[in-house]
């Protein structure tokens, strides 16, 4: 699927390494810590009284981690659908804003396109951000996202089937893995845009974010976040009969 | 065991509105994509986005156990350091995972 020139923007080479072992290597890192967490996952799951195969169609049709560790006890209490509806809504309200930077116009054909907006999580987007992906194929992009809820789908369904067989707590903190690849590509994304302010500007939104909604701390950040970027941005060029 | 009905309404109304909330903003965004300001907010966008997501992990942690603290935020250092240094995401997220790995269970160990 490399037959389009697609003229970059970035000053990025046009030759993208779309082979699934050079993608693999690049979220092999990541895997190391949604595995795991996977794990974790599955063994809630079977703990709370729910089948094993939870794990699995839950991390494989919902894929939402923080929605699907909210969903196990609500399942087991038979909470009304349509307060399952605002819990989804209300805890994945955040997604909206990935839609202004992931690379969707290089992913070409609809069935592509439905799954990468599906698995469009916190660590696909983050993968995905920089200016480096905005030239990346569609194979490249697809292949990203599968192994990613791979790992996901496959440390849930371990953890349901054996987890509790496995001396899993010997070994604690996989978890941090997640925390390094949002630092990292924090540490990315500064070195590309030298923006102190807007970094200064988030940190403080997180903080408030945390002090004020705790329990919707992602959803309060991201939200003022945005809103002060379109206003700062709005003022910045402020021109007459400007809509 | 809950009922397996319910069950699939449950995955079903989960995954349609997870579903909704990533697709449908591409839609009312694209004929945006070619203004000037909301091309100057998703080029600022993913460094928050990922300060952010980084922080909220944060909360996770057990900050009344200090020396658990102390663990996260050497490993923590020890990212961002490699990161800066080598500039290989795939080795700062390892070792930095195995700083934290090593000293939470060395901690947990009686």
């Amino acid at each position: 699927m490399r037959s389009t020139i697609i003229e970059a923007t970035e000053p990025v080479a046009s030759d993208i390494d779309d082979r699934v072992g050079s993608t693999l290597t690049l979220v092999a890192p990541v895997g190391l810590g949604l595995f795991p967490l996977g794990i974790g996952f599955g063994v809630l799951v079977v703990h709370a009284g729910l089948p094993w195969w939870w794990a699995t169609v839950s991390t494989g049709l919902i894929y939402a981690g923080s929605l699907e560790f909210l969903l196990i006890p609500m399942a087991l209490t038979g909470t009304p659908l349509l307060a399952v509806a605002a819990t989804a809504l209300v805890v994945n309200g955040r997604h909206v804003f990935y839609a202004l930077s992931f690379p969707l116009q290089q992913v070409r054909s609809p069935l592509a396109r439905t799954y990468a907006t599906f698995g469009l999580t916190d660590e696909a987007y983050a993968m995905t951000a920089g200016p480096q992906a905005q030239t990346w194929t569609t194979k490249r992009i697809l292949v990203l996202q599968l192994l990613l809820q791979s790992f996901w789908v496959a440390g849930a369904t371990v953890g349901a089937l054996v987890g509790t067989r496995l001396p899993l707590d010997r070994l604690q903190g996989l978890d941090f893995a997640l925390t390094a690849l949002f630092v990292v590509l924090a540490i990315e994304a500064l070195r590309a845009t030298r923006d102190l302010r807007t970094a200064g500007l988030a940190t403080l939104c997180a903080v408030a974010a945390q002090a004020v909604f705790p329990e919707l701390m992602l959803l309060a950040a991201l939200s003022v976040f945005a809103g002060l970027l379109v206003a700062r941005s709005a003022l910045a060029s402020r021109k007459p009969a400007d809509a | 065991m809950p009922d397996p009905g319910y069950l699939l309404g449950l995955v079903l109304v989960s995954a349609a509105i997870t579903w909704a909330l990533r697709a449908v903003p591409f839609a009312l965004l694209a004929p945006m994509r070619r203004s000037p300001l909301i091309g100057r907010v998703s080029a600022q966008l993913p460094l928050g986005v990922m300060l952010i997501l980084a922080l909220s992990t944060v909360r996770d942690v057990a900050f009344h156990d200090t020396d658990r603290a102390m663990g996260f935020v050497l490993a923590v250092a020890v990212t961002i350091a490699l990161q800066l240094w080598r500039r290989s995401s795939a080795l700062s997220i390892v070792a930095g995972t195995a700083t934290y790995v090593l000293i939470s269970t060395a901690l947990a160990s009686p």
